[in-house]
């Protein structure tokens, strides 16, 4: 047989790193065999409604669950009081504050969990929750963070009185949480007060929320005898919230399960521990019988960690030319009620520092100032690292805002700006050390495939014609995201270190399994993280079983979010596949006779160099490694890897949008969008393009229509998919897609993670975009979402519409 | 509350149920019946993950009472695969990688059906128009249409083959 052809045929077999393999997750999914939370059904398993409180602010005057326990088929009614005597009623959160797991005398927002109703059924649970009469006694509420910190503003968290420093320093309002900095700020007011000329523009990131398909919930399952309590559990961290419960119950780590089964997307949404995850383990524990809560659409939209709600102030100082000299940002944080901000422990706005972007800025300060209002808590990344997203709008906004500054073109602002190759790894004035790039060939190719000049041309000759009915807008992001937290030296949760992991065992006939800290909501982990292996340690992918999110089985890892799989448990796999490896390069060389180091390995064995017709394949040594193996070896096949990643990684991309705009009606048409995606290594192109895809029609949707507004009263409006925007098959464009490849230097295979890249660069395209379309009119930017009606008035208030 | 019994077929079988008139198709499915297959999004009937085919038309079994459905012919993702070959929609949605947390993926592939049954060779926009009550989060839509083309070509009855070769790069 040709050698060409042979080696094609083994490695059509083994399925490693640059194949599309075909999804092993698929089968089940499509037969309609998946096992979401929701599916699972358990012998006398009872069902749990949150009763939830109408009002954004008011006291309990008084709880009466009397009615509701005498209703037929209930249970149960948890109210604090009920859980006082276990010190559940309050819970720490991820950024050091408590929540209110069930309203203690007081609720902060609306919906808050105020009662938690277990009955037979769904149905009976609801209408019992009908029966639970509590008293209210109105406040008045805040839900603007600048009118939260007006002096006489009121009081949302009575119970931190007297409280003068919080999990992040000084708090100097009742309502203020936190103020962090970062940067040299001396420096870079000087070189604002030397500044030829100086940008400065106000932008609001408006809260959204990621919205899975699936909502939360979870199946708590107390075995009284046994003493262990299993947890189905819609958690895109599921080792971190056993030591949660560990924490909170006082049960063992030992003694308690958590299992996320088959999860319906997460984007963030599913970091977080919930109060209803925490009633259903109390209300199990109490009854001694397994407890189902299921969030509905709108509970899911109104209370479970929403995302961003950044009101940000960017300021630039440059030359005349265009070079950039200074970054200056303020932001004030909307938080919510309580601070359950999902971010590592020392930085309470994240990695909000990247946002110097793929430009070398030699001068740069960062202040945030958390702060408390009556709307629902969070501050989840969604679909991002944490706060990157916000991070990159502020700098892809601010650098178009100066290019209209100085009528350069806003693609040659960015080349005159960029980091350039040969800068890497570099210390950004934030403290990161990017660890690779190659920006200005990725922006370059993106122009040359849209013609950009050409759109310049058509689009100058549409804005000389005074009777054209549209608008045309060209967006251009250049961006740099961080992901794969982290160095545990930088980033823990709860004092964990985020490092994560994987333990490979390889069976006597050769196949494997795998099992990772890490937890698919759809990334497609069955299948990649087998390539790895496959590619690694020469053992085809069909012939590996991988599993995560079952804490009983999994080696200990901090999950999947901030697209850190690939990154840090990816990492893991490639460094424990090398164990396997390097220990059957030592049993080959038993079974060969030969010195290990006269072995080569190829693909799926290791063969005697310069004799590569002896040799001994994978599946032979792994026989081996049960019945004849060196003297001093231990028997078995299997290798164990936890990760500390030396640093982050840092994928980019060059997107371009062109945006027509109806001037009559505001309607937006997105013609064209190209995206070019450099996350280093590509393990599986295919799951590639779908998850930038999906990110960009995340991004489409924050920037074309998402925003949970309140209105003066606290009332969150849009609460449901009527009002919350998820785009549909026949608004969602039509994505052209592009990729360069710049490994990551630190990372074992070079990969850098990819799915969040186009969520975080595609949102600044469309406002680029956006501006674009009315920058000759003046424009530098208004805020988003860009639904109709806000883009027709917007064309409205320049007179275009008449 | 008083409880009807209620007759369908379900997935060509004859079934039973004993139900409150208020209670919804999809509880009566996903906990009366075992077939979890169908799935709640939204509760209000926009998201589709819950639609099954009933006597001929797509519907959201959210919205849908039980009680309706005496004497009906329904059919969910769990009767599609056929003494274990797969429908030429469910092995287009893994060819042409149309799913990735799978939430969406049977109301999808049950919605796509009804499409096929009534147009067997849909343009791009008659499946966006057609697909636009089917809500997904991870996909962009863009991989569920070539999916959708991949099985209305296979059912003409023409090649097809994925557009994802496995050594491509």
């Amino acid at each position: 047989m040709d050698t060409n052809i042979e080696t094609h045929a083994r490695l059509e077999k083994l399925e490693g790193i640059g194949c599309s393999r075909k999804r092993r997750e698929d089968p089940r999914f499509i037969q309609g065999k998946g096992n979401y939370v929701d599916d699972i059904k358990l012998p006398g398993m009872l069902s749990g409604v949150m009763v939830r409180s109408p009002y954004a602010h008011a006291k309990i005057v008084s709880i009466d669950t009397s009615k509701a326990k005498a209703h037929p088929g209930v249970h149960a009614v948890l109210t604090a009081e009920d859980l006082k005597p276990l010190k559940l009623h309050w819970m720490p959160t991820l950024a050091g504050d408590v929540q209110a797991v069930l309203a203690d005398g007081r609720v902060s927002f609306q919906n808050q969990e105020v009662a938690f109703v277990v009955a037979d059924d769904r149905y009976t649970a609801a209408d019992a929750a009908d029966l639970v009469e509590v008293e209210y006694e109105e406040l008045p509420a805040v839900v603007d963070p600048f009118k939260a910190l007006a002096p006489d503003a009121p009081v949302i968290r009575p119970d931190l009185d007297g409280k003068n420093v919080g999990a992040h320093g000084a708090r100097k309002h009742h309502n203020h949480i936190f103020n962090w900095q970062i940067g040299d700020k001396d420096k870079t007011d000087r070189a604002f007060a030397n500044a030829e000329v100086t940008v400065k523009q106000d932008m609001l990131y408006p809260r959204v929320h990621p919205c899975p398909l699936e909502t939360c919930g979870s199946v708590a399952n107390y075995d009284a005898i046994r003493g262990d309590l299993t947890v189905w559990i819609t958690s895109q961290a599921p080792h971190v919230v056993r030591t949660v419960v560990g924490l909170l119950s006082s049960i063992p780590e030992s003694k308690i399960r958590i299992i996320s089964p088959d999860i319906g997307g997460g984007f963030g949404n599913k970091v977080g521990v919930y109060p209803g995850y925490v009633c259903a383990i109390v209300a199990s524990i109490v009854l001694g019988r397994p407890v189902k809560w299921i969030e509905s659409r709108s509970e899911n939209l109104t209370t479970t960690a929403f995302a961003r709600d950044y009101w940000m102030t960017g300021e630039l100082a440059a030359d005349k030319n265009g070079k950039i000299r200074a970054l200056r940002v303020n932001v004030t944080a909307d938080h919510g009620a309580f601070d359950a901000c999902a971010d590592p422990t020392k930085w309470p706005a994240g990695m909000f520092h990247v946002c110097t972007g793929s430009y070398d800025i030699a001068n740069a300060h960062v202040s945030v100032d958390g702060v408390y209002t009556n709307k629902f808590p969070g501050g989840v990344a969604y679909r991002c690292s944490f706060r990157v997203t916000e991070a990159v709008y502020l700098i892809e906004r601010m650098i178009d805002v100066l290019a209209q500054r100085l009528d350069i073109d806003k693609a040659e602002i960015r080349r005159r700006n960029f980091i350039q190759a040969e800068q890497f790894p570099y210390l950004s004035p934030l403290g990161l050390e990017f660890d690779s790039g190659n920006y200005a060939p990725a922006l370059e190719r993106v122009l040359e495939a849209v013609d950009y000049k050409a759109l310049r041309a058509e689009q100058a000759a549409l804005r000389a014609d005074p009777n054209a009915p549209t608008l045309m807008g060209i967006g251009i992001t250049t961006f740099t995201e961080i992901v794969g937290a982290g160095p545990s030296k930088n980033c823990d949760i709860l004092g964990i270190g985020m490092f994560d992991s994987c333990e490979i065992r390889v069976h006597p006939d050769g196949s494997a399994i795998a099992r990772m800290g890490s937890i698919s909501q759809g990334q497609g982990h069955q299948t990649t993280y087998a390539q790895i292996i496959a590619s690694e340690a020469g053992i085809a992918a069909s012939q590996i079983a991988v599993e995560e999110g079952d804490t009983s089985t999994a080696p200990y890892g901090l999950g999947t979010y901030g697209s850190r799989s690939t990154p840090v448990a990816g990492a893991a796999t490639a460094r424990a596949a090398r164990k396997i490896r390097e220990k059957a390069r030592k049993i080959a060389a038993h079974l060969l006779e030969v010195a290990p180091d006269d072995l080569e390995f190829d693909l799926d064995q290791f063969k005697v160099k310069g004799d590569p017709a002896r040799g001994k394949t994978m599946k032979e040594i792994a026989w081996a490694a049960y019945n004849n193996v060196p003297e001093g070896m231990e028997m078995g096949l299997e290798a164990v890897d936890y990760y500390d990643p030396p640093n982050f990684t840092f994928p980019f991309g060059a997107y371009v949008c062109v945006l027509d705009i109806t001037k009559k009606t505001g309607e937006t048409k997105v013609r064209r969008f190209y995206a070019l995606d450099d996350c280093g290594t590509r393990i599986n192109p295919m799951i590639i393009e779908g998850q930038i895809h999906g990110g960009l029609t995340e991004g489409f949707a924050v920037a074309m229509g998402q925003e949970l507004p309140y209105d003066e009263q606290g009332n969150v409006l849009g609460g449901t998919l009527m009002d919350y925007f998820l785009p549909t098959s026949q608004e969602t464009p039509h994505w052209e897609t592009d990729f360069t490849v710049t490994p990551s230097p630190h990372h074992p295979i070079g990969a850098k993670g990819v799915a969040e890249s186009p969520h975080v660069g595609s949102i600044p395209c469309f406002s680029s975009a956006m501006v674009d379309a009315f920058a000759h009119l003046g424009t530098t930017h208004f805020n988003m979402p860009y639904n109709s009606f806000r883009v027709w008035q917007h064309a409205k208030s320049l007179g275009l519409t008449a | 509350m008083a409880k009807t019994v209620v007759s369908f077929t379900l997935n060509g079988s004859p079934v039973d149920v004993l139900v409150e008139p208020r209670e919804l198709l999809i509880h009566t499915l996903r906990e009366k019946l075992a077939t979890t297959g169908p799935h709640i999004g939204c509760d209000t009937s926009h998201c589709g993950a819950c639609t099954v085919d009933l006597d001929g038309l797509s519907v959201k079994a959210c919205t849908v009472l039980t009680v309706q459905c005496d004497g009906a012919e329904m059919l969910t993702i769990e009767g599609f695969a056929k003494a274990g070959a797969l429908h030429p929609l469910q092995e287009g949605f893994s060819q042409e990688h149309g799913l990735q947390c799978g939430f969406c993926t049977p109301g999808m592939i049950t919605r796509a059906y009804r499409l096929l049954q009534e147009n067997p060779s849909p343009t791009e926009a008659d499946i966006r128009f057609w697909m636009a009550g089917n809500l997904c989060r991870c996909t962009g839509y863009q991989n569920i249409v070539k999916s959708i083309q991949y099985a209305a070509a296979k059912m003409r009855g023409e090649t097809v083959a994925t557009s994802h070769p496995v050594l491509a790069e």
